[in-house]
C-alpha cells in the first residue's frame, strides 16, 4: 500500500441537481430588480415599462397574431439571407482554400469588399430595391458572407499539412482526403464563422427593418416608437434577444454533435 | 520513496516473463521462412535543396527481411532519405530499385508524431492504412486483427485524443502493419517517448518485423536503440554512408549487455571522430 493510495480520494464536489438552474440565477435577479424598481416608482413608466406590463404587451400581441406574424417575417429573412449569404461564402471558401487559382482569381477582390461596412451600403440598397423584401435579404447575405468565406478559407488553409501528407501517403483520392481529412479538419473554424454569421444576421436584420420594412420585428419597434408604446419597443428587444441566443444554441448543439472528437467537447 | 519502491518491483516480474516469452519465440522460428520482405538497391543517390547538396551519392544494398538501423548527426539527410526511399520525394539523381514490382501499399512509412485523424475512432484510423481495399469486405476485420497485433484491440472504439503517446504510436503502427508491407520506413517512430515507453515499443517492432518478414529501415538519433533492434547499422555523414557495421549478435538480445554497450562505444567513437565539439551530438 503506497501512501499516494491510501490518501482520499479528493473529486469536485457536484450539485447537479442545480447545475443546470445557475446561468439563470442573473438574468431572474435582474428581472426581480427591474420589476421592483418600476413598481415602487424608482423608474418611472415611460421610461423603462415593468416587465410584468411588457409580457402583457406580449400577450395581447400574441392574441392578435400580430406578434406571430412579425417574428415569422423576421425569421423567414434571416434564414433565407442566411442561406444565401453562407452557401455563398462556404463555396467560396471551399474553393479558395483548395484551388490556388480560384484563389488568386478572387481572394484579393473579396479582401477588398470585406472593408466596405455592409450596413454602408443601405442607402444605395434602398435606392435599388425600395424596402422590398430583396433589400433585406442582400444585406442579410452579405453581412453573413464574409464570417463564413473568411473562416472556411482560414479552416481549410490551416489543415494540418502532415495529416494531409498521411493521406496521400496512404493513397487516399482527391475525393477522400477531403472528406476525411481536409473538411473535418476544417470543421471547427467553419463553426467559429457559423457563430459569427449567426450574431451579424440578426444585427443586420434588426437595422434594415428599423430602417425599410411594413413588417417584421424591427417595423414592429418603429411602429411602437411611433405610438409612445414604450412596453412594445421592450418586448421587441427582448425578442429579439432570445432569438440570437436560439440560434447560438443551435449552432452550438450542432458543434457538440459533430465535434465530438474535439477534446474540448469531450464529456468525461 | 515506497511508491518508487513498488513500481520497481512490481514491473520486473512481467518484464521478465516478457524476455522469456520472447526467448521460446524465437527459438521456435529460428529458422526463419522465406522473407516477405522486398530487397533494396540504391545506386549513386543524390538529393539537393536548393544549393544545400544533402545526400552526396549513397550507395547500399540491402537484402529481404533484413533490419537496417541509420544513423548520424541531426541534419544529416536521414530524413530525406527515408523520404526518398519511400517515395514521397524524388530524388536529383541516382535509383532505387525494390528488386520486384513494388505496389503502393508494399511499401508503408511511421514518422514521430503518430499522425492520427483526429476525428476518426482507433479502428477507422487503422482501416485508412489499408490504401485501396479500404472498401473490400473484410477491410475491418483486417484492421482490427492489426490492432489486437499491437496490443490494442479494446481501444478500438476510441478517440486518439485520449490514448497516450506510446499508444498512439501503436495505433499508427497498426494502421503501417494492416495493408501487410514489405518495407516498413520508420523515421525516429519512439523519439516522443519516455525511457519504458520506448523499450516496450521497441520489443514490439522487434516482435512484428520478426513474425512479418519486412524488410525495416529504422532512422533513430539513438545508437542503443539501432544495435539493440537491427541486423546493420549505417552511420550517414556528409551525405554518403560512411560506416556501415553488421551486428552479429543473437536475438533475443539482452538489454545493457557488455556486446551491446561495446557495439554502441564503437559507433559512438565512429560517430564522434573528425568532430571537435562533442556535445554537438
Ligand atoms: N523540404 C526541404 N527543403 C529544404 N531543405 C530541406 C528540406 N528537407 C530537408 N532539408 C534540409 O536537408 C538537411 C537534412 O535534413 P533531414 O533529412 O531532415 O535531416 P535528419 O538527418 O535530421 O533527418 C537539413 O539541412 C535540412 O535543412
Ligand atoms: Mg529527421
Amino acid at each position: 500500500m503506497s501512501l499516494i493510495d491510501s490518501l482520499p480520494r479528493v473529486g469536485a464536489p457536484k450539485l447537479p441537481r442545480f447545475d443546470g438552474l445557475i446561468p439563470w440565477i442573473v438574468p431572474l435577479a435582474i428581472i426581480l430588480v427591474w420589476q421592483l424598481a418600476c413598481a415602487t416608482g424608482f423608474v418611472s413608466a415611460r421610461v423603462l415599462p415593468a416587465p410584468s406590463d411588457v409580457a402583457l404587451a406580449g400577450w395581447k400581441l400574441l392574441l392578435s397574431g400580430e406578434l406571430v406574424r412579425n417574428i415569422w417575417v423576421s425569421f423567414w429573412r434571416a434564414s433565407i439571407g442566411f442561406l444565401i449569404g453562407g452557401s455563398i461564402g462556404f463555396t467560396l471558401g471551399l474553393a479558395n482554400g483548395l484551388s490556388q487559382l480560384s484563389s488568386k482569381l478572387t481572394d484579393t477582390t473579396l479582401q477588398m469588399v470585406r472593408n466596405i461596412p455592409h450596413l454602408a451600403l443601405i442607402p444605395l440598397v434602398i435606392l435599388w430595391f425600395g424596402i422590398d423584401e430583396s433589400a433585406k435579404l442582400f444585406l442579410v447575405a452579405l453581412g453573413v458572407f464574409f464570417p463564413i468565406y473568411l473562416n472556411t478559407l482560414h479552416g481549410i488553409r490551416t489543415v494540418d499539412p502532415q495529416l494531409i501528407e498521411m493521406g496521400r501517403i496512404y493513397g487516399m483520392t482527391d475525393g477522400e482526403l477531403f472528406r476525411r481529412v481536409i473538411f473535418p479538419g476544417a470543421l471547427p473554424s467553419i463553426f467559429v464563422g457559423l457563430r459569427f454569421a449567426l450574431g451579424i444576421m440578426w444585427l443586420t436584420l434588426i437595422v434594415a427593418e428599423t430602417i425599410a420594412a411594413s413588417s417584421g420585428l424591427g417595423y414592429m419597434a418603429m411602429q411602437a416608437r411611433e405610438f409612445m408604446l414604450i412596453d412594445v419597443v421592450v418586448l421587441s428587444i427582448l425578442i429579439y434577444a432570445l432569438l440570437g441566443k436560439l440560434a447560438d444554441s443551435a449552432s452550438r448543439a450542432l458543434e457538440r454533435l459533430t465535434l465530438s472528437w474535439h477534446p474540448a467537447f469531450q464529456k468525461h | 520513496m515506497q511508491e518508487a519502491l513498488r513500481f520497481h518491483l512490481s514491473d520486473a516480474d512481467p518484464l521478465g516473463r516478457a524476455e522469456i516469452i520472447e526467448q521460446a519465440r524465437f527459438a521456435r522460428r529460428g529458422a526463419r521462412t522465406a522473407s516477405r520482405g522486398l530487397s533494396l538497391t540504391i545506386r549513386d543517390l543524390r538529393k539537393s535543396f536548393g544549393d544545400n547538396e544533402v545526400l552526396r551519392g549513397i550507395d547500399l544494398h540491402i537484402s529481404a527481411g533484413q533490419f537496417v538501423a541509420i544513423v548520424g548527426r541531426s541534419g544529416c539527410g536521414k530524413s530525406t532519405l527515408l523520404r526518398l526511399i519511400a517515395g514521397l520525394d524524388t530524388a536529383t539523381a541516382g535509383s532505387i530499385d525494390f528488386g520486384e514490382e513494388a505496389r503502393a501499399e508494399d511499401i508503408r512509412v511511421m514518422f514521430q508524431e503518430p499522425r492520427l485523424l483526429p476525428w476518426a475512432r482507433v479502428l477507422s484510423n487503422v482501416e485508412v492504412g489499408l490504401g485501396r481495399e479500404r472498401a473490400s469486405a473484410d477491410a475491418q476485420a483486417r484492421a482490427e486483427s492489426a490492432l489486437v497485433e499491437v496490443g490494442l484491440g479494446e481501444k478500438r472504439g476510441q478517440w486518439p485524443a485520449v490514448l497516450s503517446g506510446g499508444q498512439r504510436q501503436r495505433v499508427a503502427l497498426a494502421r503501417a502493419l494492416v495493408s501487410r508491407p514489405r518495407v516498413l520506413a520508420f523515421d525516429e517512430p519512439l523519439g516522443a517517448l519516455d525511457a519504458l515507453t520506448r523499450i516496450s515499443m521497441q520489443r514490439l517492432l522487434e516482435r512484428v518485423w520478426h513474425d512479418q518478414g519486412f524488410t525495416a529501415i529504422l532512422v533513430t538519433h539513438d545508437v542503443s536503440e539501432a544495435v539493440a533492434l537491427a541486423d546493420r547499422v549505417l552511420v550517414i555523414e556528409d551525405g554518403v554512408i560512411a560506416h556501415d557495421i553488421d551486428v552479429d549478435i543473437p536475438r533475443p538480445r539482452r538489454r545493457g549487455s557488455a556486446q551491446l554497450a561495446a557495439l554502441e562505444g564503437s559507433i559512438l567513437k565512429n560517430l564522434l571522430q573528425g568532430t571537435e565539439d562533442a556535445s554537438d551530438l
